[in-house]
């Protein structure tokens, strides 16, 4: 095996070990439902039989101590030699954690064992007791490695090895043949066959093996090294190993041949015929029974039904570096660029419709848009190895504040951008650990209120109208509106006179300033606050809202879009630039009357819709291209839903068309521009900048006369 | 020719090692991921030699052994168990099971080798 070969295997080691690590945590999930499912523990005896196995090859000695220890214990518990308690569900949940650890320091090449392994291992014992030495021996790693030599330094001597076989050694697939080859390993070998108990073939009894032999070796190695060759067979063959002495026994033996491949080629039946001789006795023994079905046609059926089902399932995977598949969006991202630009050439030639020219196109459109999709899929994850990283979160933070929570997830195998994924762990880690910090009650204070001690924390994912939306359900006490207002009003973020919603409250969670070191206990402090969390989802694309019925909860949703290339817009005409707005976010679109809008102050307009005042803004004002108009009823007014507050209205010119855009940042390429999400290239190869809808919202709402404007929308 | 090799074994680790110390020793390998996939592959490949894991899901490698010495073969094919035990309680059950030798994990190339060495000839 080469270097490199042993690198690809270490890594993929690394892969499937978070695989079986996740296998590990489903199966304790499965026993902590149903301690009577005997599936889930060997589903956990396996995933942590197979990472010791894993790691043994890699020499990972603190995994594959601590894998043994963890696996005699589930091997106990599985035995029904010791019970299946909460406090052992709980144990063997942290022994998963700790293996997780310890596999990600292996992976960080840190072989060391880690302090919890110790602590956890003397608990394991309590489980598993003396059993140990029973269960399962010692085990003991070999790694990989190619100086291995069966010989040793001793003179040459002579042994005179005689051997008989039982039918059982045939029987177990081994061959006589097999074991006098692999006996040359250890020096010279000559061999020969006595025929003398061999039967006419009349009366041959096909089952015995009538033929004995007689091997003389000549040998550096130790009478050990002899058995070492006949170890799979010792207990099927009698065997004899001896020190040569001067009688040579050759008279008794009829010479068949020094050579074994000679052997073949002779009358007498070939040493690999035996084997076969014993099976046809088998099958002949069989057909006599009086169920012949039973014995040997049940075999061939099965087998033929298996040969058809056989072809259904060959899902193999192959391993890709993301960088590839990065680079593959890229230029699907500028193929549906291109084929924008080449479309809109031809409606430029105008070319008649129906033209085979226009059949192509839409044909091309067709395949760049498929494409594009498959391309999308390659990076989707399920999001389940963060909600079990998340369960983790949620045990620790449990056992840090001494609640008790139950923790649910929902929807795992809702798939992802994996870099949607990975930026997501921070912000949502932050808001688990608030959410059983802050959300939850204490076991005394449930109880005293009437609620079982535990508390349910809920993490769910599921697609909503091409987004993803996470929701953190906290079944605690809901958000405590007067502390969080006094709290905002000491640290000067609201005045006494503010009248606020209580969903304004609930959003001060989020601002930024809100929670500061000082007051945050040890746990979910580390100086982050919820603003943080936005900030982070943001940056995403996506959202994050609270909604909270006091006594009851509090739910966080988190809504996300599906992938960060590309996006469903609205390409807009604004004071001669074009511009795109998010589909997600246009609510509503339409031509105002003068009718639907009313004049607040001196320029201030809102617009009546459903039954509510919605502030306008003008989008050409906003960015500074124009001055807002003074009329609008030959403009169009796009309505933004937010997650984060109030509706409000944007002016636009023109809406041009509604289309898939290939997102191209704008901080990557420049930097950060408040109001602007990220850019686009259009067909006709100019950059349009791609509105971020939940700023321009916030923008205004921190300015003079937009604040007036949120609150009566409010 | 060279020697048809069917290892079985659930853990996509220890099938990557077995093919990657297999193939450069001039052995046709073919890969199952568990008994009842074994068994489909046994009867397709008709392999020279089987390697199988232990512990496996939906079908063990005793499980495995037993329905493949129940099929109708020309021969009886050895099968090797890979094992991270090695006691002798181990190779009694093995030996009973019908299977050919033992591999006790870890192993390394030459330690496999050498097993298949003992329950076959080569080529």
């Amino acid at each position: 095996m080469s270097g490199a070969d042993k690198e690809d295997i270490r890594s993929s080691l690394f892969e499937e070990c978070e695989e079986l690590l996740e296998a590990t945590q489903d199966g304790l999930n499965a026993m902590a439902d149903d301690p009577e499912d005997a599936e889930a523990i060997n589903i956990v005896f396996r995933a942590v039989h197979s990472i010791k196995g894993g790691a043994g090859a890699f020499g990972l000695e603190a995994v594959v101590d601590f894998a043994h220890k963890f696996e005699s214990a589930l091997d106990t518990l599985r035995s029904g030699q010791a019970d299946l308690t909460d406090d052992v569900i709980d144990l063997l949940r942290h022994c998963g954690d700790n293996l997780a650890d310890l596999v990600d320091n292996a992976r960080n090449g840190d072989n060391a064992s880690i302090a919890s392994s110790k602590q956890l291992e003397e608990r394991l014992l309590e489980i598993t007791g003396d059993l140990e030495q029973d269960d399962l021996p010692e085990f003991n790693p070999i790694t990989i490695s190619l100086d291995a030599d069966p010989l040793s330094d001793v003179g040459p001597s002579r042994y005179t090895i005689e051997i008989e076989a039982k039918p059982a050694l045939f029987s177990g697939g081994n061959e006589p043949a097999a074991l006098f080859m692999a006996l040359r390993r250890l020096g010279d070998v000559e061999v020969r066959a006595s025929l003398d108990a061999v039967r006419p073939l009349s009366d041959l009894d096909v089952r015995a093996c009538a033929i004995t032999w007689q091997i003389t070796l000549t040998t550096a190695g130790s009478e050990a090294d002899i058995k070492e060759v006949f170890e799979f067979v010792e207990d099927c063959c009698e065997l004899t190993i001896a020190l040569e002495d001067t009688d040579d026994p050759a008279e008794q033996i009829a010479k068949v041949g020094s050579d074994l491949s000679a052997l073949g080629d002779r009358d007498v039946p070939a040493i690999p015929s035996l084997s076969d001789l014993v099976q046809d006795v088998d099958e002949e023994k069989a057909k006599k029974e009086e169920k012949p079905s039973a014995g040997a046609a049940m075999p061939k059926a099965q087998a033929a039904r298996t040969d058809a089902s056989s072809k259904a399932k060959s899902s193999s995977t192959i391993r890709v570096d993301l960088d590839r598949i990065d680079k593959l969006i890229n230029l699907v991202g500028e193929l549906v660029i291109k084929e924008a630009m080449l479309s809109q050439s031809i409606d430029e030639l105008d070319v008649a419709r129906g033209s085979s020219v226009s059949a192509s196109l839409d044909s091309l459109k067709q395949i760049a848009s498929e494409i594009q999709e498959a391309v999308m899929a390659i990076r989707a994850q399920p999001v389940k190895p963060m909600f079990q990283r998340m369960a983790r979160i949620v045990r620790e933070a449990a056992s840090a504040t001494g609640k008790r929570v139950r923790f649910v997830t929902i929807g795992d195998y809702t798939e992802v951008d994996k870099t949607v994924i990975e930026r997501l762990v921070d912000p949502l880690t932050h808001m688990i650990r608030n959410a059983v910090d802050h959300g939850l009650e204490r076991p005394e204070d449930r109880k005293a209120a009437g609620k079982p001690q535990e508390g349910t924390i809920t993490l769910s994912a599921a697609h909503r109208s091409g987004r993803v939306v996470i929701e953190v359900v906290v079944a605690g006490g809901g958000i405590n509106r007067d502390f969080v207002r006094n709290l905002a009003m000491e640290r000067g973020l609201i005045s006494e006179a503010d009248t606020l919603a209580p969903n304004e409250i609930d959003n001060l969670l989020f601002m930024p300033g809100f929670s500061s070191k000082a007051e945050v206990s040890e746990l979910s402090g580390r100086g982050v606050g919820l603003d943080v969390v936005r900030s982070a989802i943001q940056k995403l694309g996506g959202r994050v809202a609270i909604h909270s019925d006091p006594g009851e909860g509090a739910t966080f949703s988190i809504s996300l879009p599906l992938t960060l290339a590309v996006l469903e817009g609205m390409v807009v005409d604004v004071g001669g630039e074009t511009m795109v707005v998010p589909i997600s976010s246009v609510q509503e679109t339409l031509s105002p009357t003068r009718n639907d809008l009313d004049t607040l102050g001196v320029d201030s307009v809102v617009l009546r819709n459903r039954g509510e005042l919605v502030p306008v803004i003008d989008l050409g004002a906003y960015f500074g291209f124009r001055t807002a108009p003074s009329t609008l009823e030959d403009h169009v007014l796009l309505l933004i839903a937010s997650d984060q507050g109030p509706r409000y209205a944007l002016v636009v010119d023109a809406i041009q068309d509604q289309r898939q855009v290939v997102i191209k940042s704008l901080e990557t390429n420049y930097q950060q521009i408040s109001g602007v999400a990220a850019a686009t290239i259009l067909g006709d190869g100019r950059i349009a900048l791609i509105i971020d809808a939940d700023t321009i919202m916030r923008d205004l709402g921190s300015s003079g006369p937009g604040d007036k404007q949120m609150k009566m929308a409010g | 020719m060279s020697l048809k090799i069917l290892a079985i074994d659930d853990s996509r680790t220890m099938r990557n090692l077995l093919r990657a110390t297999l193939c450069p020793a001039g052995f046709d390998v073919d890969i199952a991921e568990d008994g009842e996939d074994g068994l489909k592959r046994f009867d397709e490949t008709d392999p020279d030699i089987v390697i199988t894991d232990i512990n496996m899901p939906r079908l063990d490698g005793f499980g495995f052994i037993e329905a493949a010495r129940q099929r109708k073969r020309n021969r009886v094919v050895p099968i090797l168990v890979l094992s991270t035990e090695s006691g002798d309680d181990m190779k009694a059950r093995a030996r009973a099971s019908g299977a050919s030798g033992w591999i006790v994990k870890p192993f390394d190339e030459e330690k496999l080798l050498w097993a298949i060495e003992r329950v076959a000839q080569k080529g």
